[in-house]
């Protein structure tokens, strides 16, 4: 029908378009309207931008277009030609807006697409303004094997780095003028108020030789049942070198119990060692010697990854707790029974990652932290 | 460490035909002995015997003389002349002891030496040398390198050199193609330093016959009864015993007479000492190392022509003083161990030696004696071991004496080289030896053979246990109920309580047979303790803010305080001294962190690096004024609760510090040209985040206003403009930031500016609240925003004006932001205004415009208070 009634009033329109304004009192020229309205469409059809068709619609159905007059004075109309024309003016600002509609869809998109066109960066730009820092690999492979220990529910603990001689050394069965006590390269606190069992005036203090120095406190303080790992630093008279520093970092392991024994031991080493470095790694024991355990051992650790193939390395030393430590925490040896043992960090660092200077680990250059970042 | 050479092993026990050195390493490994490394010369030849046949000194520009020398190295590798003649090499040599007729040890072109030094002709000194004449040291024999080898000097007999002839394999002839074990004695167990400990040791490993030589030398021995005095008469006459014990509880003399002093030491004998590490001398001295390193007893040789009996075992006078062998005028302490004899009759008045460590310089043996005194005693391990740390005197006997001899073997040493002395230096022994004998036998130990599965989870019968324990040599009664009585044996002093013998019987049975288990942990541990979830948020905090996290070692001296203008002197009484410092110039202990990070800055920023901004987290120390002294207290026993509180409150304070350190750009130059450096404000933005991690609030004051630094605080060290104070709700000190004074910036080498701040993470924690955070109630009635502007006096801080606002605008300010700071000819001299951003918000009503006016009015006159007027 709308097919049928515009090409009936498609006529003549264009030739009239002025006279619909003047005439609009008496009537108007639909053939008029009807053309400059598809002539708005076509201006609608062939704007290039938003621009052009914002314009199109101002000229065609705004505030002062034809159609806008028409609509006007529509009320001067006779009550039966009203309806009809209402009917008509409708239909073309239908017509109209669907073209609008359409058009208008498509220069937007035209346009957006441009606009990101524009706005295309270099996306390879640096954009470091804040770049991360990093952790140092020895702090973050502690708390590794601090959370080793807490998933298997232990404590952690960390012990004073001067520690008194009783705990570094006679509470662990290291008598006054046991030949260990040497052996262990021990820096001493100077002081001249205090006397040593020997008779030797000093402080009675030590950087602690190892982390095995909060043992007899963690006994004392925290009472047994006690499963709890001591990591920390430690201190001995060795010069820097390839492989030592007087300054490392060890990781105790106690546990107190009824019925702890060497099995226990062993399997918390393998766990461990699996945590560090591996479902193939696994430990070894051979026999030695340390004061506060009895019987002691030298822990091999299976390393699959060794340069020049898998094979042993010594990662520390373990044992049953000897019963004079237990002792010095106050506990009946014949009642409970414990395991001990530690290992060094910065060994399991070096092995880890295969670093082959220990200077790497102390020195602190950033370029070494840096290739770790937030631990690996 | 002992060496252990196969041929030796082989007189106490057997082994395979085909025994490698690593295997027996791993034969000793398994029971115990730890391989300390396998000795193997890593020279590859032409390494042949040289005779010098002349040598031209010629003086060089430099002072030094090396000497134009030609050598005969045999046929085979001598250089053949126009003639078709085989005649000497050339050789440039600078050793001083070069002498025609020499044989030398000559590297020939195409041998490599230790270090992967390649021999090859070469022109040098205006001479084509050919070849290299090496010292011990060259070679890898020794460390000797004070001039070339004089094979006549390295133990061969005058047959033997006889032999030796140019052009003669010397790789060979000094035995270097024979691998050597080197083993670690661990401290229990003195026996192992011997061969008769090893070879028993390799019984218990692998189950070869082992034959104790002590028991056939005690079947040849005179019988004596304890107490018995002979040829020459003793005495131990201790004034001093140390925990009560007697500093020598057997003592032991033989004597030989009408020995040859010009007889030599056997080649073979000669050699293993050689190759023990032990320089030959002559045979007297010889055998007794012999003994001591075979058997493990050290023993004395007197020239007994010297010594003025009765010999006195006894303690030193404090003071008395004493020439030791090595040279060495010693002053003796009153619990020095001395041998002492008689001259003139007065008692113990001459000093021979520092018993169990080192003889003396008067009675040793000469060139010239004949007639020889052996001494064979059990030292005090205790005492010996004093000896040796006091007058820093480690020596082969103090080694041995201090992880204890045995007791008992005193008579058969001296048996054993008594027979090498009169086999090879003829002389006859005299089977009259004094022996005084006052050792008690070793204590039996109550042994429950549940023991063993108690402590070693393994399963054995009671047989194999009384078994196992007969091997090590213990003497094994009863068995009834499950227990034993074991007496050890007189060379295992270690073997006192039950878990000794856990040990043995596990060890010989094998560790590797003990099985798995995993451990349950009773659930009574929660994690992690609050304190150090923080500390770890607070190190990931620092390093996700472009930090990198640094450990440095914890000692510092006069370059450090120097560089951050500390006056030592003010904190004299709160350093922690080192007694034996590694480096003699940091020999105290930090009392901040940030000095010793400084070191690492600047050690980073001498590498080229820029922009060094490090973290570093760790303890520091300070000494506590009144500290109670921290007293000496025996082990096995339980401390008291007084003395256990003693044992705190004498260490130091040991606080834990984050320390950071800030240098070069904070903003790097790039295109987004944003690029600025470091200032005081990034220092203090660093623990202001920190606080927010840990949820901490802290007030900042500036550092000319704070009164709460703590007494090791070092002011000198910061701007004074520049630096902010940190304290906890309750005013506790808690962190220092900002830059560090310009002199401290220079003097370490830092850009200018460059900033650092110090949090005192056990002061923070402290103030932090342990409970969960109770959660405020959200108003979701709408905010009133408005920006005000102040002009106030320069003197007033934004901290200040801040509080003033918050005071005004009571409990309906939701947020106070700072945005901007303005200084203008408008606003006048010595003044400024500060805009802030404000949000009002009530939690019981929807502000009207009224209600903003009203808090506005009381913002204005609150911060009027401090001169400041609003800006319309």
């Amino acid at each position: 029908m709308h097919g049928c009634l515009r090409s009936d009033e498609t006529v003549g329109s264009r030739a009239q378009e002025r006279k619909v304004e003047v005439v609009a009192d008496q009537g108007f020229d639909k053939d008029a309207l009807t053309k400059t309205i598809h002539e708005g469409i076509d201006a609608v059809n062939q704007a290039r931008n938003s621009k052009e068709l914002q314009a199109a619609r101002t000229t065609y159905v705004g505030r002062d277009s034809m159609i806008a007059h028409v609509q006007h004075s529509l009320g001067s109309l006779p009550i039966d030609q009203r309806k009809q024309a209402g009917q008509l003016l409708g239909q073309l600002r239908a017509e109209f807006g669907r073209a609008y509609g359409a058009k208008n869809e498509q220069v937007k998109a035209a346009e957006e697409e441009r606009r990101l066109r524009d706005e295309k960066v270099d996306v390879t730009l640096p954009v470091d303004r804040h770049p991360l820092g990093a952790r140092h690999p020895l702090s973050a492979l502690m708390e590794d094997i601090q959370d080793f220990f807490v998933s298997m529910g232990w404590t952690i603990s960390e012990g004073p780095e001067i520690d008194s001689e009783w705990y570094d050394f006679d509470a662990l069965n290291f008598g006054p003028d046991h030949p260990a006590r040497q052996m262990q390269d021990t820096f001493y606190v100077k002081g001249d108020q205090a006397k040593d069992a020997a008779g030797f005036v000093g402080s009675n203090m030590v950087l602690r030789t190892q982390t095995s120095s909060d043992q007899v406190r963690g006994l004392i303080q925290r009472g047994v049942p006690l499963y709890m790992a001591c990591t920390g630093k430690v201190f001995r008279t060795d010069e820097l070198d390839a492989t030592h520093t007087p300054v490392f970092h060890q990781c105790e392991a106690l546990a107190v119990d009824k019925g702890l024994t060497m099995s226990d031991l062993k399997g918390t080493l393998d766990a461990l060692a699996v945590a560090m470095f591996g479902p193939e790694a696994h430990t070894r024991l051979r026999p030695s010697y340390f004061p506060f355990t009895e019987p002691s051992a030298e822990m091999d650790l299976w390393f699959p990854d060794k340069k020049g193939g898998a094979g042993w390395i010594e990662w520390g030393g373990c044992g049953m707790v000897h019963p004079n430590v237990l002792r010095s925490a106050g506990l009946d040896p014949d009642e409970y029974t414990g395991f001990a043992f530690g290992v060094g960090v910065e060994r399991a660092l070096l092995l880890r990652h295969d670093i082959n200077d220990m200077h790497d680990l102390v020195e602190g250059d950033v370029r070494f932290s840096k290739q770790f970042a937030m631990g690996e | 460490m002992p060496m252990v050479d196969i041929d030796w092993l082989k007189e106490h026990v057997e082994t395979p035909a085909d025994l490698t050195v690593e295997q027996l390493s791993q034969d000793l490994v398994k029971v115990g002995l730890e391989t300390e490394t396998i000795h193997r010369s890593s020279v590859s030849g032409p390494l042949v015997v040289g005779k010098i046949i002349d040598h031209t000194p010629e003086p060089q520009k430099n002072g030094k003389t090396i000497n134009w020398c030609h050598i005969d190295v045999g046929d085979k590798y001598n250089d053949t002349d126009a003639q078709g003649k085989k005649v000497p090499r050339g050789i440039i040599c600078g050793a001083p002891n070069v002498r025609t007729g020499m044989l030398a040890v000559v590297a020939l072109p195409g041998a490599e030496l230790p270090g992967g030094f390649k021999i090859s002709v070469r022109k040098t000194y205006g001479h084509v040398s050919e070849g290299m004449c090496c010292s011990e040291a060259e070679i890898g024999l020794s460390d000797a390198h004070s001039g070339i080898i004089d094979l006549e000097k390295q133990g061969f007999s005058a047959e033997e050199v006889q032999e030796i002839k140019p052009g003669d394999d010397a790789i060979h002839l000094l035995h270097m193609d024979v691998p050597i074990l080197e083993i670690n004695i661990t401290p229990d167990r003195g026996y192992a330093f011997s061969y008769r400990g090893v070879a028993r040791e390799y019984h218990h490993s692998t189950g070869e016959p082992y034959t104790d030589p002590v028991l056939s030398l005690n079947r040849r021995v005179p019988e004596v009864k304890p107490g018995h005095m002979g040829d020459v008469p003793a005495a131990i006459e201790d004034n001093n015993p140390i925990h009560g014990k007697i500093g020598c509880d057997h003592y032991y003399l033989r004597v030989v007479r009408g020995f040859d002093p010009s007889a030599s030491t056997p080649n073979w004998m000669r050699r293993r000492l050689v190759r023990a590490g032990v320089r030959p001398h002559s045979l007297a001295v010889d055998v007794t190392n012999y003994v001591m390193l075979d058997l493990g007893q050290p023993m004395h040789a007197y020239d007994l022509d010297k010594v003025a009996p009765p010999i006195i075992v006894r303690r030193a006078a404090e003071g008395e003083k004493m020439t030791t062998l090595d040279g060495v005028e010693r002053t003796l302490s009153h619990e020095d161990l001395v041998i002492s004899d008689s001259p003139d009759g007065k008692r113990g008045s001459r000093i021979l030696g520092l018993a169990g460590d080192m003889g003396g310089q008067y009675g040793e043996i000469t060139a010239d004696t004949k007639n020889i005194l052996i001494e064979t005693a059990h030292f005090d391990p205790v005492t010996i071991a004093r000896t040796a740390r006091r007058h820093k005197l480690p020596t082969e006997a103090s080694h041995r004496f201090e992880r204890g001899t045995d007791t008992q073997m005193q008579a058969a040493a001296a048996q054993d080289a008594i027979e090498y002395l009169t086999r090879y230096g003829q002389g006859t022994a005299s089977d009259n030896p004094t022996n005084i004998d006052t050792t008690t036998a070793p204590k039996a130990i109550t042994f429950k053979t549940d023991w063993v599965k108690r402590l070693a989870n393994l399963d054995c019968t009671p047989d194999q246990i009384a078994s196992i324990l007969t091997d090590i040599g213990c003497d094994v009664a009863g068995g009834g109920n499950g227990s034993f009585s074991v007496t050890p044996p007189t060379w295992r002093p270690d073997l006192n309580i039950p878990a000794d013998l856990v040990e043995e019987v596990a060890r010989i049975i094998g560790y590797d047979k003990i099985p798995v288990e995993i451990p349950k942990a009773p659930v009574k541990n929660t994690g992690l303790t609050l304190n150090q979830k923080r500390g770890r948020r607070v190190t990931d905090t620092l390093a996700q803010s472009g930090l990198v996290e640094t450990i440095s070692y914890p000692f510092v001296g006069q370059a450090d305080f120097d560089a951050f203008r500390i006056d030592p002197s003010a904190i004299s009484s709160e350093l922690v001294e080192i007694t034996n410092p590694l480096a003699g110039d940091r020999p105290y202990m930090r009392t901040h962190v940030l000095y010793t990070l400084a070191l690492t800055a600047q050690r980073n920023i001498r590498r080229g690096m820029e922009n060094v901004q490090i973290y570093e987290i760790g303890h520091s120390f300070k000494a506590r004024p009144n500290a109670p002294v921290i007293p000496a207290l025996p082990g096995a026993k339980k401390p008291t609760d007084e003395q256990l509180k003693v044992l705190e409150e004498g260490l130091p304070d040991q606080p834990l510090q984050a320390a950071g350190l800030l240098t070069g750009n904070a903003v790097n130059p790039g295109w987004y040209k944003d690029s600025r450096p470091i200032d005081w404000s990034d220092a203090i933005a660093h623990v202001n985040r920190i606080a927010g991690v840990l949820g901490a609030h802290l007030t900042v004051t500036a550092l000319d206003d704070a009164k709460n630094l703590p007494s090791d605080f070092v002011s000198a060290s910061w701007h004074p403009g520049r630096t902010a104070i940190f304290s906890a709700a309750d005013g506790t000190y808690v962190g220092v930031a900002g830059e560090l004074h310009p002199q401290v910036n220079k003097n370490l080498g830092f850009p200018e500016h460059s900033a650092a701040f110090e949090i005192d993470l056990t002061a923070l924690f402290a103030t932090l609240d342990t409970k969960p955070l109770k959660a405020k109630i959200l108003s979701t009635f709408p905010p009133v925003r408005e920006d005000l502007a102040f002009t106030v006096d320069e003197s007033v801080t934004a901290a200040q004006l801040v509080a003033a606002i918050q005071e005004g605008a009571g409990s309906d300010l939701e947020s106070v932001h700072l945005f901007d700071v303005y200084r203008g000819a408008d606003l006048g001299d010595g003044k400024k205004s500060l805009a802030f951003s404000v949000v009002y918000r009530s939690a019981a009503k929807t502000l009207r415009a009224s209600d903003a006016k009203q808090i506005r009015s009381r913002v204005v006159a609150s911060a009027a208070k401090l001169g400041a007027v609003l800006r319309v």
